[in-house]
């Protein structure tokens, strides 16, 4: 059963219209066989050399439940707080297509393996729940080929009987934006937990978004089903796209018919393959050949107990732990690699904090500019480490670190403390050389020190600059400040 | 010794491999004579395919095991399959045009395993098109003749299963029951046959028509060579089969002559209404007199919805049909029309002219049911009342140990006798669908002779997993009669 959104819906209205979102995304599963059968399903074998005799459906052939499929099912279900189903069914979706050799598709309908759960992540800063229906075991067709075949068709059975995860949502996406925050929270789980390699060029993470569009509070639209959108960039164009063709098309009278349309990255258009009138008529009933998938309390508890740490999990330690704003913790909890780095450096340093600014700041900005991974980073957590304690124990100002960083990056000097003795960034913290400076820049200004005495405080930010400039920009800000305010008043 | 004064056909499985075991026969001579015996009696249809070289070769090899001191439990027995069981060396067509000149890259688990066993393989047997026939006049290649009275069907599918045996063409074949497929023909030939509990034989190999309700299983003449056969082809196959039960094998020969003392015989009265023809009442009614004389007790049970398991079943089987034969698309294996116009047109020609008029009206059937808006009415209805069927065996099996019967209620009608009439073949199956609804295990034995001197034969069904037992009633029943032992004149 659905529970509500855990926030009201911001609605975003596009030309007075509400856009309403569900998506469907087939994950392939990273077992090294077939989920009914014992072949292969690396990607870019020659055709056919990939697929035996029950991808082939040959006479006499019949599928056989791949354990490690289910558990990724498992693993899946309990990272996004769903019910895993005790017993769920293999059916059969029938329909004849020459990539699909049984003349059949074995799925899920009726009682899936997965059951609810939710999807949380940040859009904008805001936190989102996209609610899940379900998510379903499932094999994949095979490819037809219709170029380089004149006047035929070739047939790749390869990618036959892969295992797929179809994860179905309740239509609880209000933009394209959040569509695609969706489909990256999404990618990241499913890479994170590694049931899925997320590869989106060569198929493994695919997604289709059921638009619609309505006035507020009207009953929800006709929606247009894009296919295989592969890749977040189109994602965003074709639903874009779509949102305003749907709004013209109800603009100018016309009601919209539901359809199955693909994007074309090259018009930048969505366009109808079929629609509603030729849907088939799949005769969906239990495979006989396949039992009730059973799955027993502690099958699941093992899968648990073998879990990484799940984002969200590792997310609330960050903040327990830590002591890390949520934002933060969710930020930093993108990636296994983003976390780990993260925790490196906090504990190295002892400063948290000062570890999540740095990294969401200077360390994110560069990986950004050089899109770079966070694991190819040209400063490690040891070096950042080093120049976060250095600032916390006030041996180098901020300005100074982030010097030291960038020394570091451009790889002129192996450790923050090498890098500040070889330039001479510590900074003065001896309180009597700094008072030498201070009386000889207050005797060298005595009208700004008059300024000061009436209550002027840019003559006050004048002698601090002063005084800086005069330690070479060693001197400690803040006992430069106190000592100055000590003096005048 | 007794077995060289009886002509080597006579003998049966047991017999064989005792004269084999003690090198009085070797498994080329036992091969060559019946190679000899199928091309001598071509006429009664019973074989699809042969290959005698591929016989010699697999009988020398037998010899060589046996010098080699590896001889298996049945080495050196020549059997055949029904052509339902894909096997590399052997094409395979389960009675279709769809699949003439189909060979498959691997044997089905029944046929490796009995092969493992020792045996040689004589060659594939006649049947229903796909398993989907009462009487083996749905073969599309050619109907099989009943050897008691060659203008009769042997019975169906396994007919031509049932002719080799009765004509001593084999001493023992394979055959698949789904509705009734080898109880009907074994009563109709009579011979023994028995069909195990749903899921202990693999499927694995067995060319599907009803997956949920598809099983194999030995015929033989006797319960006693069933046995030999059944201890081997029996076993689970998680790997293949994943509706293959975890169940060890038995060896179904050591109970053959636990005493019938206190055993109690169920009897459904539906068994014995107004559809039954008399001479097979009077024939199966002797069977049971017969059982009383060897203690057991008969009890009056009831199977209340014996009649509905005709719709049911011809809801279900069909469904489960029309999606299997999907396969058969003319994209991958088999028959594709010569000349199209399209992907359409093909599968259209295609299956128009790959599968007869029997399988293409259950693949309709079979839509229609599992179509939208027809599936709760039709096939959620009929796997309700399947549960029903299932649940009133279980509570008869309260009062009683096994349950006996006629297999069919009258003996083999006439090839064409049916015209084309395909609920007369539906109807015919009454009494050997309940069991197969409910996945019992359920055997014919000969049991006498009717109208026209045609065999009889009575069905007993067990509970699940009793095949032991059944046998062991069959074999009891067989050391008191010989019906099992007659043979069809000019045999």
């Amino acid at each position: 059963m659905s529970t509500p959104a855990t926030k009201p819906v911001k609605s975003l209205l596009v030309r007075g219209y509400e856009v309403v979102i569900g998506f469907e995304t087939h994950a392939q599963l990273s077992t090294r066989s077939k989920i009914f059968s014992r072949a292969a399903t690396a990607f870019g074998a020659e055709p056919n050399t990939q697929a035996c005799a029950v991808d082939l459906a040959l006479p006499g052939t019949l599928p056989v439940m791949n354990r490690g499929a289910v558990e990724r099912a498992i693993e899946f279900g309990l990272a996004v707080g769903s019910h895993i189903a005790p017993r769920s069914i293999f059916a059969r979706k029938n329909y004849f297509y020459p990539d699909l050799p049984k003349g059949y598709q074995i799925s899920q309908f009726e009682i899936p393996v997965v059951q609810g759960g939710a999807v949380d992540f940040y859009l904008d800063d805001e936190k989102r729940t996209v609610r899940l229906v379900r998510a379903h075991l499932e094999e994949d067709a095979g490819k037809s080929l219709h170029e380089d075949f004149i006047g035929q068709s070739g047939i790749d059975l390869n990618r036959a009987g892969t295992p797929l995860l179809e994860i179905v949502t309740e239509p609880d996406i209000r933009s394209s934006a959040e569509a695609v925050a969706y489909a990256k929270e999404l990618h990241k789980i499913v890479t994170w937990i590694g049931i899925c390699d997320g590869n989106m060029q060569e198929g493994s993470f695919r997604c289709d978004a059921n638009v619609s569009v309505r006035k507020p509070g009207a009953a929800l639209g006709t929606r247009r089903e894009i296919k295989n959108l592969n890749s977040f960039k189109f994602m965003q164009q074709a639903i874009d796209f779509e949102i305003q063709w749907q709004i013209d098309e109800i603009e100018d009278g016309r009601a919209i018919q539901q359809a199955t349309v693909l994007f074309d990255p090259d018009s930048g258009e969505t366009r109808a393959m079929r629609t509603k009138e030729d849907a088939a008529d799949y005769r969906y009933f239990p495979d006989p050949d396949l039992p009730p998938l059973v799955i027993e309390p502690e099958w699941i508890e093992r899968v648990r107990s073998e879990m990484a740490e799940l984002p969200r999990v590792m997310a609330q330690r960050f903040v327990a732990d830590y002591g890390l704003p949520e934002y933060d913790a969710t930020t930093l909890t993108q990636s296994k690699a983003m976390a780990a780095y993260f925790e490196a450096v906090a504990r190295s340093s002892g400063q948290p904090k000062l570890a999540s600014n740095w990294i969401m700041g200077e360390v994110s900005r560069r990986l950004n500019a050089s899109e770079t991974a966070i694991e190819q980073a040209a400063v490690s957590a040891a070096q950042l480490a080093g120049v976060i304690t250095r600032i916390a124990d006030g041996t180098i100002s901020n300005n100074a670190g982030r010097q030291v960083f960038e020394a570091l990056w451009s790889g002129q000097g192996a450790t923050a403390d090498a890098v500040i003795e070889a330039r001479g960034l510590r900074q003065i913290s001896d309180a009597g050389a700094i008072e030498r400076i201070v009386d000889e820049v207050m005797a060298a200004n005595p009208d700004n020190v008059a300024q000061v005495k009436a209550g002027k405080d840019k003559a006050f930010n004048a002698l601090v600059g002063q005084i800086m400039k005069a330690s070479k920009g060693k001197a400690n800000p803040q006992q430069v400040n106190e000592l100055l305010r000590k003096k005048i008043a | 010794m007794p077995t060289v004064n009886k002509p080597l056909h006579e003998l049966g499985v047991a017999e064989l491999t005792t004269a084999l075991r003690d090198g009085e026969l070797s498994s080329v001579e036992a091969a060559q004579h019946f190679l000899e015996r199928a091309r001598s009696h071509h006429d009664l249809g019973a074989f699809l395919a042969i290959d005698e070289e591929l016989t010699l070769r697999q009988a020398r090899a037998s010899d060589a095991r046996r010098a080699s001191g590896a001889a298996g439990p049945l080495e050196g027995v020549p059997i055949a399959h029904k052509d339902i069981f894909v096997t590399k060396d052997l094409p395979t067509t389960a009675g279709s045009r769809m699949l003439e000149g189909y060979r498959s890259p691997f044997d089905a688990t029944v046929v490796r395993k009995l092969a493992e066993a020792g045996v040689v393989t004589l060659g594939k047997l006649n049947c229903d098109e796909f398993a989907m026939g009462s009487g083996n006049e749905n073969s599309a290649f050619r109907p099989a003749r009943n050897p008691w009275d060659i203008t009769r069907v042997p019975g169906g599918s396994s007919g031509g299963s049932a002719v080799a045996v009765a004509a001593r063409l084999a001493p023992a074949v394979t055959g698949t029951d789904t509705g009734g497929s080898i109880r009907q023909p074994a009563s109709f030939c009579g011979i023994t046959g028995i069909k195990p509990t749903y899921g202990r034989a693999s499927r694995y190999g067995m060319v599907a028509f009803a997956s949920s309700l598809d099983q194999a299983g030995p015929m033989a003449r006797s319960a006693e060579d069933c046995a030999w056969l059944l201890s081997s082809l029996c076993g689970p196959d998680p790997d293949r089969d994943s509706t293959s039960l975890d169940r060890p094998t038995e060896d179904f020969t050591r109970t053959l002559t636990d005493s019938l003392d206190g055993l109690r015989i169920g009897i459904p009265s539906e068994f014995f209404g107004a559809g039954l023809a008399e001479d097979v009442r009077a024939a199966v009614e002797a069977c049971l007199r017969a059982y009383e004389k060897l203690g057991a007790k008969l009890v009056p049970i009831s199977l209340p919805r014996t009649e509905l398991s005709i719709p049911v079943y011809y809801i279900i089987a069909p469904a489960e049909a029309s999606s299997n034969l999907s396969r058969f698309d003319g994209v991958k294996f088999g028959h594709r029309a010569k000349q199209y116009t399209d992907l359409v047109d093909m599968y259209k020609k295609t299956r128009a002219e790959g599968f007869g008029d029997e399988v293409k009206r259950r693949i309709m059937i079979g839509t229609y049911v599992l179509s939208h808006g027809y599936y709760d009415a039709y096939y959620l209805q009929a796997q309700r009342i399947r549960r029903m069927i299932a649940d009133d065996f279980q509570q008869a099996f309260k009062v009683c140990d096994l349950i006996a019967g006629p297999v069919a209620p009258t003996v083999a009608w006439k090839l064409g006798g049916h015209g084309n009439d395909p609920l007369a073949d539906y109807l015919a199956d009454i009494f050997t669908l309940p069991a197969s609804l409910a996945g019992l295990p359920g055997m014919s034995v000969p049991a006498g002779f009717g109208e026209g001197g045609m065999p009889v034969g009575l069905q007993l069904i067990g509970t699940y997993f009793s095949e032991a037992r059944l046998l062991n009633a069959a074999h009891r029943l067989q050391q008191a009669t010989d019906f099992h032992l007659r043979k069809p004149e000019g045999v």
